[in-house]
């Protein structure tokens, strides 16, 4: 009985998904139609300049937004678990929370104008012409990012025991110290997954790009919406194979190691 | 003191910047008259040698006049009402089944769940369009049933299935937490006193999972609310959720303070399901 609830919603979950990685092995033009087996849909996405150029661009913008996430996050996790009562906490906390319940399109149209008015303001003050893309999308993604990272932090080190840092303290390390030897080896997992979260969502992200994107700024997500409100295409078929290619390894790898680390 | 704000100050001060102040900026512009120029409105606040206000509640006055855009608020929250419980329903058997399952199988299962949430949200919607558009996959299993052709794309069932589907996988999580937390004990207790397994269920799992089960609901409800891009793409055309009546007022019809001001309603309007949501995570 147990087992029958999982599999429907496992089934739900998955079928949509591997029927399309199945089909994206298709040679027939029209999605989910099968015309025998070929890989042409995958050497066609290969060929597509502006897919590339577009896939390069999201990747710089989420490595560039998930470093600044887990730098930005990671010491706001630390405040909000280590520092106890201090004047601000609420408000910290309440700041670092919102991103996470914000709807996106209220997160989007609040940085967006943010944008528009920094851009008035330089242009006024500073006789500075400056303009929206790449840079204010990783902003935008950072932002929301760092809140992932903060969440993930600050609940690893309230599940940590501070005697360990206190204990080193006491043994005569300094601030920084603690921090290197004690601290920070211990919330690397956390540090990590929270760098691996804060990278999915900014590839992942459309509505909030789209706002503060510029004329010239066109993320793969962006572009995969477009397509879409046409209609589905054998290439993202295929794009989508291919991410999911991606995501099973990346976790095959983590669960390895995991293991790895649990026998040792 | 001052190795504390060496800490605090980069992250407080990047999210004032960032969270706050739009916000702030968001609130304002939704009393702002929208104008031709670039950006394309009057600032409400001027400074002639003073402060000087010239903002107008045109726009918050639109969304309470025109039963459209109520319309609209009020879809929205039906159909995040209508997704929440869909997950709910679907989500708890699984939570039961990954909790119950043998220690090894746990976290293999979960990441099952999970896995799909990192193969991307856009190439999963387009599955769904793949499978549901006429003469698609679907209708061709339902033509060998005798049934059909139906119409299945940009319909109320296409939303709904592909709502469902973006955010089964964050109804499971805080379900199978703490269902794997539960004392087994007490179920135990209860079976060694003669009640059959659905009265176990019914009268101590059921209830002690409540605050979970809440908390998965709020945990779809709140993000569903606001969806732009799965009714856009999956849905009738006629179905104008907020999302979409701020995204088509802001991009189409370029009236930002419109825009600012569906914003403004519908963070008022969320804003009790997110206080709850909140108190709730800080209990468990």
């Amino acid at each position: 009985m147990r087992c029958l609830g999982l599999a429907i919603g496992l089934g739900f979950l998955w079928a949509p998904i591997l029927l399309m990685v199945a089909y994206a092995f298709s040679a027939d033009r029209i999605p989910f139609q099968w015309g025998g087996f070929s890989l042409r849909w995958f050497v066609a996405l290969a060929a597509n300049e502006r897919m590339r150029e577009a896939a390069s661009l999201s990747l710089r913008i989420a490595a560039g937004a998930a470093t600044l996430a887990t730098l930005l996050g990671g010491l706001a996790g630390w405040a909000l678990a280590r520092f106890g009562r201090f004047r601000g906490r609420a408000l910290l906390g309440v700041l670092a929370g919102a991103p996470l319940v914000l709807p996106e399109v209220v997160t989007g149209l609040s940085l967006l104008l943010l944008f528009v008015m920094a851009q008035a303001a330089a242009e006024a003050w500073l006789g500075w012409r400056l303009g929206r893309g790449a840079v204010t999308i990783l902003l935008a993604h950072a932002t929301i990012g760092m809140a992932y990272v903060a969440l993930v932090v600050q609940a690893r080190l309230v599940a940590l025991d501070a005697s360990l840092e206190e204990a080193a303290a006491d043994l005569g390390a300094g601030p920084f110290t603690v921090l290197r030897t004690v601290t920070l080896p211990l919330i690397a997992p956390s540090l990590a997954a929270g760098w691996l979260l804060a990278f999915t969502l900014s590839l992942d992200d459309v509505v909030v790009a789209s706002f503060v994107s510029g004329p010239a700024g066109t993320t793969l997500p962006m572009m995969v919406f477009s397509a879409l409100k046409v209609g589905l295409t054998p290439e993202v078929n295929a794009l989508a194979a291919l991410i999911l290619a991606v995501a099973a390894l990346a976790v095959g790898l983590a669960g390895l190691a995991l293991r790895r680390r649990g026998t040792e | 003191m001052r190795r504390h704000l060496l800490i605090l100050g980069p992250p407080l001060a990047w999210l004032l910047l960032l969270v706050a102040a739009p916000l702030g900026i968001l609130g304002l512009i939704a009393f702002a008259e929208a104008g031709p120029g670039v950006p394309p409105f009057i600032p409400p606040l001027a400074w002639e040698g003073g402060p000087v206000w010239q903002g107008s509640s045109e726009s918050l006055a639109t969304l309470l006049a025109d039963s459209y855009y109520l319309e609209a608020f009020l879809r929205s929250l039906l159909t995040a009402f209508v997704t929440a419980a869909l997950c709910l329903l679907l989500a708890y058997p699984m939570a039961l089944g990954i909790a119950g399952a043998r220690p090894g199988w746990r976290l293999p299962l979960l990441l099952l769940v999970l896995l799909p949430f990192w193969t991307g949200f856009l190439p999963r919607l387009g599955a769904w369009i793949g499978l549901f558009r006429d003469g698609g996959w679907v209708n061709g299993m339902l033509g060998l049933l005798g049934i059909g052709p139906l119409r299945l794309l940009y319909t109320e069932a296409a939303l709904h299935a592909g709502m469902v589907h973006a955010y089964l996988p964050f109804a499971v999580l805080p379900l199978a937490t703490a269902l794997l937390r539960r004392d087994l004990a007490l179920e135990e207790a209860a079976a060694d006193l003669g009640a059959t397994p659905f009265t176990v269920f019914r009268s101590v799992t059921l209830p002690l999972s409540l605050p979970a089960a809440a908390s998965a609901f709020l945990l779809v409800f709140i993000p569903a609310a606001g969806e732009f891009v799965i009714p856009d793409l999956l849905g009738p055309p006629e179905a104008l959720l907020v999302g979409r009546v701020l995204w088509s007022e802001f991009f189409q019809n370029r009236d930002w303070p419109l825009a600012a001001a569906l914003a403004l309603a519908l963070l008022v309007l969320l804003l009790p399901p997110i206080l709850l949501f909140q108190r709730l995570g800080r209990r468990a």
